[in-house]
């Protein structure tokens, strides 16, 4: 075979032999401006994950378009991919042009072609610069082509010595995934890396999940002449604290004031490398920093066409896609949005043993579930004099939420208020808070848009709790059709959040339709219901299911009577 | 953060991921400045120890300096050596060229080590710079059964997240300094005071670049005879730095095949 530059890169024999770049090659070069690490990707699609694997580490890239093929789907699926990957310098070389007889019209029209993809993509294209270059002739690489004497741009070599470094990370909020815990001698330190802001000994710092607060005593160094009093993004730290917590490796540790946001629910854009597809349902590892959690997909909302960068639905995702998903987890994460902290806002799922995806975080839609939401800093929680036991005792129950969830007409209101009747004459101290009830008065001001839902439970979730802690078992019947606000009403009280399906399906609430509300729906006279125009989310893990369509009211009362007999007795 | 802070810290933040995710974990210790400067950041991110072994595979053929230079760090850094043996050069594969086929000896000797030790992850201190299929490796690189780099089909491995997860008879290389040139490890060694060979040292205008067998390691000409004339000399040679290494040499793909094969 008669010499190629591609063998300057294609180390393998293998790579040689077929003329094809199979993995990611580094090479180091400089400028009278700056060192570089050149990063060759491969391009074709068998080796994705390959390019993947390059491009990530990249401050910037530098995008290669054949003259005579132009703009096609490979390049278009590495420009997205450059795009999800967070980098947003971009210098597109047209290459081959002595192919194309050097012609400018060529040139233009491959220039506008660009152009249009990457601003639908929603790069700022004033500072992308396109360069028409013959890469084996080295026109416009280093040297200006004599022979595109039409082209008044800067060279390739220019282009890339006009990139800028990347923003600091500096004044970010502090953000530190613990990597591990050290007990090699006296000192417990806690070693991690610092991705943004910075530390200072004496800081108070909270690490969630957790929640827990330490204040910083000492930033440990090895062979330092003096012992450092702060450090910052970027630097690979230990630090000791002045309290024994129990950390854990993939705690974040962040300053009291901005932590990052705690959800079990959240988005992900994603790439998909693996070979099985992705499927509702399915389970991964999911490693995020340091941290690693089961995640289940939830759901598929779309697929993203690379091509015309349009929407598809799927049921599932293929190989060197790109889609939105929803993923769910058991417990809380600590995570931000991609949109606020690159570093922290993004994750990849592990299957067997393999990475096979990678993805950015948007909590769009979603809640951050952290406990204490408190919007002034003034207010400080008043701990009882009276404790939940001696309310207990007193009662002769335990106090507790019974929140019942289903569709519209499923029944919830009907059984809600016959189980309190029933509780009332046996001696229980309950009440029930009902949909529509509370909408006349604490949630008068809110309606059915996903926001005005949102906190329409909020406000009942916390009217819940308040009653329950004060002893009272109390009854809620609301539709609550997203999981995750029901999940954030038990992360305010998870001992004494209950969840009850009260399950009845689509077809029979309608034909049922006790407030002839499907009707109007259907007709178009009310925006946004549940089950016709706006989604129900069943519990995945409900306490109690209790079936209306196989079972009477009698015999559905009776399950829920024994299940608070059976759960809510005061034990001595 | 000036450059070797940064590349130092990312070395530490790979040095206790492989810490953390690997059981039976060592270290790799050719005596080289490669490998002294990676011990030297072990050091620093366990905060003065070194908590698991450190593997030196001794192929006999070393020079007297470097076995001298064992001992004395042995000792000063208290660690929990363990020296490997290698087969004879008659039981290695005889279609390698003559320097290969000796370089061999080292794989099959790391391979019995392994085996004998059952560890799970090796610490190994090549770089990206060094050589062309170095140049392709991961940060956390798998290998078979057999020891061998599957270098057709590599992990994905970004945003600092690595193949931590295994099957059963195989193992990890982790490379903790890949990203790192010759020159930073020399800019460094200075920084830092890290004790180095002397045979790097021109002696009668040669020196070694790159340090290997006595038998298939051959010094370059050079009147660099202190840490400053070294870094001085890289900024301008244009001689390969494993120019003197003669396996590299022999024939296109020689080198490729014994990393295949689990060469470092």
């Amino acid at each position: 075979m008669p010499f190629e530059w591609a063998f300057l890169m294609d180390a393998l024999q293998a790579e040689r032999d077929q003329g094809i770049t199979i993995d990611v090659s580094h090479i180091h070069f400089r400028t009278p401006v700056r060192e570089y690490v050149l990063i060759d990707a491969p391009g074709h699609r068998e080796f994705l994950k390959n390019m993947v694997t390059g491009a990530a580490q990249a401050d910037a890239a530098v995008l290669v378009v054949d003259a005579r093929e132009g703009m096609q789907e490979q390049t278009k699926r590495h420009s997205y991919l450059l795009h999800l990957l967070g980098i947003r310098q971009v210098i597109v070389a047209i290459n081959k042009m002595d192919l194309v007889s050097l012609a400018q019209n060529r040139f233009q029209k491959l220039s506008k072609d660009v152009r249009h993809y990457l601003s639908e993509l929603g790069l700022d294209l004033q500072h992308t610069q396109i360069i028409p270059v013959s890469a084996r002739d080295g026109d416009n690489i280093v040297t200006r082509s004599i022979r595109m004497d039409w082209y008044e741009g800067p060279t390739l070599a220019e282009s890339l010595d006009g990139i800028q470094q990347p923003v600091s990370v500096l004044e970010m909020p502090l953000r530190f995934p613990v990597q591990d815990v050290y007990k090699f001698d006296e000192r417990r330190i806690v070693a991690g890396r610092i991705e943004t802001g910075q530390i200072r000994v004496g800081d108070t710092l909270m690490f969630s999940p957790s929640n827990k607060t330490a204040r910083v005593a000492s930033i440990e160094a090895w062979n330092a002449r003096i012992q450092p009093v702060a450090a910052r993004a970027g630097q690979s730290i230990g630090i000791t604290l002045d309290e024994q917590l129990f950390i854990e490796r993939g705690e974040v540790a962040s300053l009291v004031a901005n932590p990052p946001t705690l959800s079990n629910v959240f988005r992900g854009r994603l790439f998909w490398l693996g070979h099985a597809p992705l499927k509702v349902g399915n389970r991964y590892k999911m490693k995020l920093c340091t941290a690693e959690y089961t995640v289940e997909v939830q759901e598929i909302e779309r697929i993203i066409d690379v091509n015309d960068l349009g929407m598809r639905e799927s049921q599932e995702v293929e190989r060197n896609a790109v889609a939105e998903v929803v993923l769910r987890a058991r417990g809380l994460i600590a995570l931000d949005p991609f949109d606020y902290n690159m570093l922290t806002g993004r994750f990849v799922l592990v299957e067997d043993y393999d990475i096979v995806g990678g993805g950015l975080i948007s909590m769009e839609g979603y809640a951050d579930q952290r406990p204490t939401g408190i919007k002034s800093s003034n207010i400080f929680m008043v701990e009882h004099r009276v404790p939940e036991s001696d309310r207990w005792r007193m009662n002769g129950h335990r106090g507790g939420i019974l929140w019942m969830t289903g569709l519209s007409g499923a029944g919830k209101s009907t059984l809600a208020f016959s189980l309190e009747h029933y509780l009332f004459q046996r001696g229980y101290q309950v009440s029930v808070l009902d949909g529509d009830n509370v909408r006349h008065g604490l949630c008068s001001d809110l309606g059915f848009s996903p926001e005005d839902r949102v906190e329409n439970i909020r406000r009942v979730g916390h009217a819940a709790v308040l009653f329950a802690r004060a002893g009272f078992l109390v009854i809620t019947a609301f539709i609550s059709p997203y999981r995750a606000d029901r999940d954030r009403v038990r992360m305010l009280a998870p001992g004494l959040f209950h969840e009850i399906f009260i399950e009845a399906d689509l077809e029979t609430c309608e034909q049922r339709d006790p407030k002839g509300l499907y009707a109007k729906a259907r007709r178009g006279e009310i925006d946004e219901f549940t089950g016709v125009s706006a989604p129900y989310e069943p519990p995945k893990l409900a306490e109690l299911q209790v079936d209306t369509m196989a079972h009477s009211i009698e015999e559905c009362l009776a399950k829920l009577t024994d299940y608070v007999s059976r759960t809510f007795v005061v034990t001595k | 953060m000036e450059h070797l802070d940064i590349i130092e810290s990312q070395t530490i933040y790979i040095l206790r991921e492989a810490f953390n995710k690997i059981d039976k974990l060592a270290i790799l210790w050719s005596l080289g400045k490669d490998s002294n400067a990676l011990l030297w950041m072990v050091r620093k991110a366990f905060f003065g120890h070194v908590p698991f072994p450190v593997v030196h595979i001794d192929t006999g053929k070393k020079f007297p300096e470097m076995y001298k230079f064992r001992e004395r760090y042995t000792n000063d850094w208290q660690l929990d050596l363990k020296v490997g043996t290698c087969p004879p050069v008659e039981e290695m594969d005889p279609t390698l060229p003559p320097a290969a086929r000796s370089a061999a000896r080292k794989t099959a000797g790391l391979k019995a080590m392994i085996d004998r030790e059952g560890f799970a992850g090796l610490l190994v201190g090549i770089r990206r710079d060094e050589e062309g299929t170095r140049a392709k490796e991961r940060v956390f690189s798998p290998r078979g059964e057999q020891n061998t780099w599957n270098f057709r089909d590599q992990p994905p491995e970004f945003w600092d997240q690595f193949k931590t997860d295994f099957g059963p008879g195989t193992h990890l290389r982790v490379h903790p300094i890949l990203h790192w040139t010759e020159i930073d490890i020399w800019r460094y060694s200075k920084r830092e005071h890290i004790p180095i060979v002397d045979l790097y040292f021109s002696h009668n205008g040669r020196r070694y670049r790159s340090l290997g067998d006595q038998d298939i390691t051959f010094p370059v000409a050079s009147a660099a005879a202190t840490i400053d004339e070294v870094i001085d000399e890289l900024q301008h040679t244009k001689v390969a730095e494993r120019s003197g290494r003669a396996m590299d040499h022999e024939s296109e793909d020689a080198f490729e095949r014994l990393r295949a094969d689990g060469y470092m």
